[in-house]
């Protein structure tokens, strides 16, 4: 599948806090975005997937999504996988559109958390609410407590990948949090679940997302111009309950990363840039690892030396990722992910030939791996 | 504020009317001798039913632990800073639970021996469990 299928246009709503709106409002701004940048017309669309909204699932939401679209497209449907949904619907995108299910698809998500209900991130974990047991953070910190412990890992080694991306958000006027940190705000913010401090923390936003996926030859045909190849993607499955993991130091990241490398043919060494889910920042630390992107262990050690900087060895998460652009799931990754291969964002990183972007859900439950280039 | 209950069914009583007789127990399966919680209909490793319960020994140890420093229920308000602790029994099964002299995790570490310290909390009897001395290691 490698470089078959493109992104050929993004688009996102403000992040942040969109007080009154309903989530479906904002995929629909978001998907007039993405079809603006693609510059084509809605009705050539014919493939509507949504990753399921995290605050409110519900049944046929592809549909009802495709209804505000003005669509009645060959192919709908909504996924549940939490964060990772997105890479995953992008990658049966693809593979939808070389089969000749569908021929152009806009895959989508928005939700209104922070100004709706964030009672889903704070939820008791099943019959273990007798122990005390609570929120989608508490699954992070114990795998946290468990990687520190292993690997001798610092609080500094989390907090770099904190103040990094804080400060590349801090850049970021469309993110949902312009504040940058120090180290010493990092160390001083408080613990919420031990370990976890709070700016360890990704942030619950509002907002919506969506790309424009079709074959190269179709983006050839319509003459866009900058359309990114998807050159692999890839995932991989953990257990419900954190707890009954057998390891909780390395996931199946590892096999999500290794079949999107054979996909594109490349290897660990070859990506330029890496757009990594940093829901908390001990995500970010396991998949450098699992990834191949950093030896077991030292992924703590290389962020605090700064090999994620702007002007590292591997720039992460150049836009702000989920810890200062947007809590939203996964999508603004990869959006910040075609910018980089296009040569237009932000804070582009000069030369990046490769981009590696990663989304999870859960309490690293599910995961999904993308790797783009640049446009042909 | 109510104590959160966890839901009993038929699949799952066994468990709980044995922390209530005073024993912990875990499913084990006579096809290929998988222990595990919780309960389920099935092994989880082979697939056969009709899994039976055995008392476990109640000793394990640490695989990792939080210290909640914020209350996500009323009923935990006047208990934080309280761990909750994940813990690898001798025959194999995972559980969360509580170490009741954890100091808030600060005695607790990971590969820690621990053994059952059944409690009463209300209508409830729950698996927590206590640090034990190294006296029992090599
Ligand atoms: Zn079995």
């Amino acid at each position: 599948m490698r470089g078959k299928a493109v992104i050929a246009g993004v688009g996102h709503t403000i992040y942040g806090k969109h007080p009154g709106r309903d989530r479906i409002s904002l995929i629909v701004e978001a998907c007039r975005n993405a079809l603006q940048d693609a510059g084509i017309e809605k009705d050539m669309v014919d493939g509507v997937l949504v990753k399921m909204a995290n605050s409110e699932p519900s049944i046929l939401y592809g549909q009802k999504v495709a209804e505000a679209l003005g669509l009645q497209p060959r192919v709908g449907a909504s996924l549940d996988q939490g964060g990772a949904a997105n890479i995953a619907l992008i990658s049966y995108a693809a593979m939808a559109v070389d089969a000749g299910l569908m021929d152009i698809a806009l895959v989508c998500y928005g939700d209104t958390p922070r100004t709706g209900s964030r009672q889903v991130y704070h939820r008791p974990r099943g019959d273990d609410a007798v122990f005390g047991w609570y929120a989608t953070a508490a699954g992070y910190a114990m795998i946290h407590q468990a990687y520190a412990q292993k690997h001798a890992c610092r609080p500094e080694h989390f907090g770099a990948v904190a103040v990094q991306c804080r400060a590349n958000g801090a850049e970021n006027p469309q993110g949902h949090l312009n504040k940058p940190i120090t180290l010493d705000d990092y160390m001083e913010s408080p613990l919420l679940i031990e370990p976890l401090r709070r700016d360890d923390c990704c942030l619950i936003s509002d907002g919506g997302a969506a790309v424009v996926v079709m074959s190269a030859e179709r983006a050839k045909q319509l003459g866009i111009a900058n359309a990114v190849p998807v050159l692999g993607f890839g995932q991989g499955q953990e257990s419900w309950d954190v707890h009954l993991r057998p390891n909780l130091t390395e996931t199946s990241a590892a096999a999500s990363a290794d079949t999107a490398f054979k996909m594109a043919g490349l290897e660990p060494g070859n990506i330029d840039v890496a757009q990594l889910y940093d829901c908390f920042t001990v995500t970010v630390l396991l998949t450098l690892e699992d990834y191949g992107l950093a030896k077991r262990g030292q992924a703590g050690p290389m962020a605090a030396q700064g090999a994620l900087a702007l002007d590292g060895s591997l720039p992460l998460n150049t836009s702000g990722g989920l810890l200062s652009e947007s809590g939203t799931p996964g999508l603004q990754l990869v959006i910040e992910g075609v910018r980089q291969m296009r040569g237009d964002a932000r804070l582009q990183i000069e030369g990046a030939k490769t981009c590696i972007v990663s989304n999870q859900g859960g309490s690293m439950h599910t995961h999904a791996t993308m790797i783009l280039g640049n446009p042909s | 504020m109510s104590f959160p209950a966890p839901e009993t069914n038929d699949l799952n009583r066994p468990y709980w009317d044995g922390l209530a007789a005073g024993e912990l127990r875990h499913q084990h399966c006579s096809n290929c001798g998988n222990n595990w919680l919780p309960a389920r209909e099935a092994c989880p490793r082979c697939l056969a039913t009709d899994p039976v319960w055995q008392p476990a020994s109640g000793r394990g140890r640490i695989v990792s632990w939080v210290v909640y420093h914020k209350a996500y229920h009323n009923a935990f308000a006047d208990r934080v800073p309280y761990d909750v602790s994940l813990v690898e029994l001798d025959e194999g099964p995972r559980l969360l639970t509580n170490i009741v002299d954890s100091d808030a995790g600060r005695a607790l570490s990971i590969g820690a021996l621990v053994e059952l310290k059944i409690e009463r909390e209300g209508d409830l009897t729950l698996a927590r469990f206590r640090l034990v001395s190294d006296e029992g290691t090599a």
